[in-house]
């Protein structure tokens, strides 16, 4: 019985430690910038998909580097994730702040058109992409110096768009008909692609009758780092300050000098950068596809909803809260521990599969909202109002 | 009497202007609250703009600070256009902003809300962690308070750290938005003096809107709104009683 609960315990710390570092990032940026940002779990699975590339990388490196991809993999996954999220911010939140229903339907059309690149990226559509980017962007950047732009920019525009697509679309059907399979041969595919933990993180540490899994306790270790990085960067740094600032007042932050764009943008990229570091984690964990993403979104999202939205520490309760009770319902346990009352055994066997398990924890979330409708972690006090 | 006073107008463009306001019409929608507002900030000079409630003070004021875009007209900051610059870069360029209901940022300590003033600074002062000891000589009871949380502290106080704040910035022109506005007498008369000798030390131009009377006179030229416009204007040692009957009386 005494094992029982331990084990439920670890494992529970262990599937809440996964959707808390996937909800770390949420919390940043739906938490403190009130950004729902719906292309979080493909920014993960962007993560995924680097960690797969740094991988084979490493592979053809040889010997010793193949067990040490996983620390530069989780570097490089933040660093793409937090480069993606950038370029989201920048071209397309930052025209809706203050409209959520905009940046919702926004943000969910850029996740289904990074799944569907991840499924069909290939050379022919990355040439095309950095040309038409070098095209588009240099000749605006060249027009831009031009002192009469303001007036020429629209012009500049509307020739620039369609003759850098021109250029950037012939192109990539002359390449793909002279090179045939060979740039037109998608890198990852629709399937799913593995990911192979190194050696040392094979097996796990015994605890009774029971292996609790290296990969496992490499991603509780790896959430704390992130939480402590994460709670160090807010408190400690002028960067950190800016953001507590211009969250809490955006105008009075802004008149007091601190330039809220940078700072949005760098919110956002950090925040998308720890979904890249929580897709490289779960690489390990199972094969990567291009819908890896979706299956984690919504369980972020109920984490930081729980936890009560603008405190990191209601996120870390609200996960380990989830998946712990995700956890102790879906194996069952308490069906044994109620073995005795037979109408509640049956009950509980009833939610003990992984699937069901889910349907009984967003049923208690549910209830739970209704009676703490801001959170474990409400904001309190008379700002909350304003 | 002076309607508009439009000679003293004339005469102040041979002084060094600190901030010129002209011609600056603002709507919120379609209603027009600002109408062809000019106004004029002379350095070193304490200006005191009075008027009743929603005549457009504030409006201005945020206006002026760029959180309000005008549909016509101009803002300069020492003869330097300021019209297409954000709040932020405002700010470096030198105002000072103390907005009405202080704008404090709760969930902040007063030590990192005092931080927060340096965001304004031009140069970039070493000792990023500090409060310098002249915030205290002016304000002595945000000493003892750097710890709690800015929207912990009382209205009085708030207002005392949204000045400090604003001072940490070096700015060159303060703007002060009814400071003494809900706060009790004796803290009224703390602020005023704290406010005279940020003046008289720094020698920085302040632009203030009030409705306290003893406040007012404590400025070198008054301006009154009526209905967003300038209705009149001259040196504070001229502002009549019958000029206050028709302006600031309720």
């Amino acid at each position: 019985m005494f094992t029982g609960i331990l084990d439920g315990i670890f494992n529970g710390l262990s599937v809440g430690s996964v959707l808390l570092l996937a909800a770390l990032g949420l919390a940043i940026v739906f938490g403190l910038m009130g950004v729902i940002n719906m292309a979080h779990g493909e920014l993960m699975m962007l993560g995924a998909y680097t960690t797969f590339v740094v991988q084979n990388g490493f592979k053809q490196l040889g010997a010793p580097w193949t067990q040490f991809y996983i620390f530069f993999a989780v570097i490089a996954a933040f660093l793409v994730a937090a480069l993606v999220g950038l370029a989201l911010e920048r071209g397309v939140i930052r025209y809706l702040y203050g409209r959520p229903l905009e940046t919702l339907l926004a943000t969910w059309g850029v996740s289904l058109i990074l799944q569907q690149f991840v499924r069909s990226v290939n050379w022919v559509l990355v040439i095309g992409l950095i040309l038409f980017c070098l095209l588009f962007f240099g000749g605006l950047w060249i027009v831009k110096r031009r002192p009469d732009f303001e007036r020429i920019r629209n012009w500049a525009i509307a020739i620039l768009l369609p003759l850098s697509a021109a250029i950037s679309f012939a192109v990539g059907s002359v390449l793909s008909k002279t090179y045939k399979l060979a740039v037109t041969k998608p890198w990852f595919g629709a399937q799913n692609v593995d990911v192979t933990a190194p050696k040392w993180l094979l097996g796990g540490l015994p605890i009774g009758n029971y292996q609790l899994p290296y990969t496992r306790m490499f991603i509780m270790v790896l959430t704390v780092l992130c939480v402590l990085g994460i709670y160090f960067f807010l408190n400690k740094t002028p960067w950190g300050l800016r953001i507590r600032s211009v969250t809490q007042n955006r105008n009075m932050s802004a008149c007091l000098g601190i330039p809220t764009q940078k700072v949005d943008a760098l919110t956002f990229a950090l925040g998308s950068g720890l979904a890249g570091i929580a897709g490289c984690a779960v690489s390990l964990l199972g094969s990567v596809g291009p819908n890896t993403g979706q299956n984690y979104i919504v369980n972020t999202f109920m984490v930081v909803v729980v936890g009560g939205v603008g405190k990191l520490v209601g996120t870390i309760v609200g996960a380990m809260a989830i998946g712990i009770t995700d956890y102790i319902v879906g194996t069952g346990i308490l069906a044994q521990l109620f073995a005795p009352i037979p109408p509640l055994a049956n009950f509980f066997t009833f939610f003990a599969t992984t699937s069901m398990a889910k349907v009984m924890v967003f049923f208690l979330i549910v209830v739970f909202l209704q009676f703490r409708p801001a959170g474990l972690f409400p904001q309190k006090g008379r700002t909350v109002d304003a | 009497m002076t309607q508009a006073a439009p000679s003293f107008d004339t005469a102040v463009t041979d002084y060094p202007l600190m901030l010129q306001v002209s011609g600056l019409n603002v709507y919120y929608g379609e209603s027009h609250i600002l109408r062809n507002v000019d106004l004029n900030v002379p350095k070193g000079e304490m200006v005191c703009l009075i008027g009743r409630n929603g005549v457009g003070k504030t409006t201005l004021l945020k206006t002026i600070m760029g959180l309000l875009r005008p549909r016509s007209g101009n803002i300069y900051l020492e003869r330097q256009s300021i019209l297409t610059k954000s709040p932020d870069q405002r700010a470096r360029a030198g105002i000072g902003y103390v907005p009405q209901g202080r704008e404090v940022i709760p969930r902040l300590t007063v030590k990192e809300n005092l931080l927060l003033g340096y965001e304004a600074r031009a140069d970039r002062p070493k000792n990023r962690q500090e409060i310098p000891e002249e915030i205290f000589e002016l304000f002595p009871v945000l000493k003892d308070m750097l710890w709690r949380m800015g929207g912990d502290l009382s209205g009085g106080q708030q207002q005392q750290l949204a000045i400090a704040r604003a001072i940490m910035g070096q700015p060159q022109l303060l703007v002060l938005d009814e400071p003494t506005e809900g706060i009790q007498p004796s803290i009224i008369l703390d602020i005023e003096s704290a406010v005279r000798r940020i003046v008289a030390t720094t020698g920085i131009s302040v632009l203030l809107v009030e409705q306290h009377l003893h406040f007012v006179r404590q400025a070198d030229r008054y301006y009154a709104m009526q209905k967003g416009g300038i209705v009149a204007s001259g040196p504070t040692s001229e502002l009549s009683n019958e000029v206050i009957q028709r302006f600031l009386a309720v």
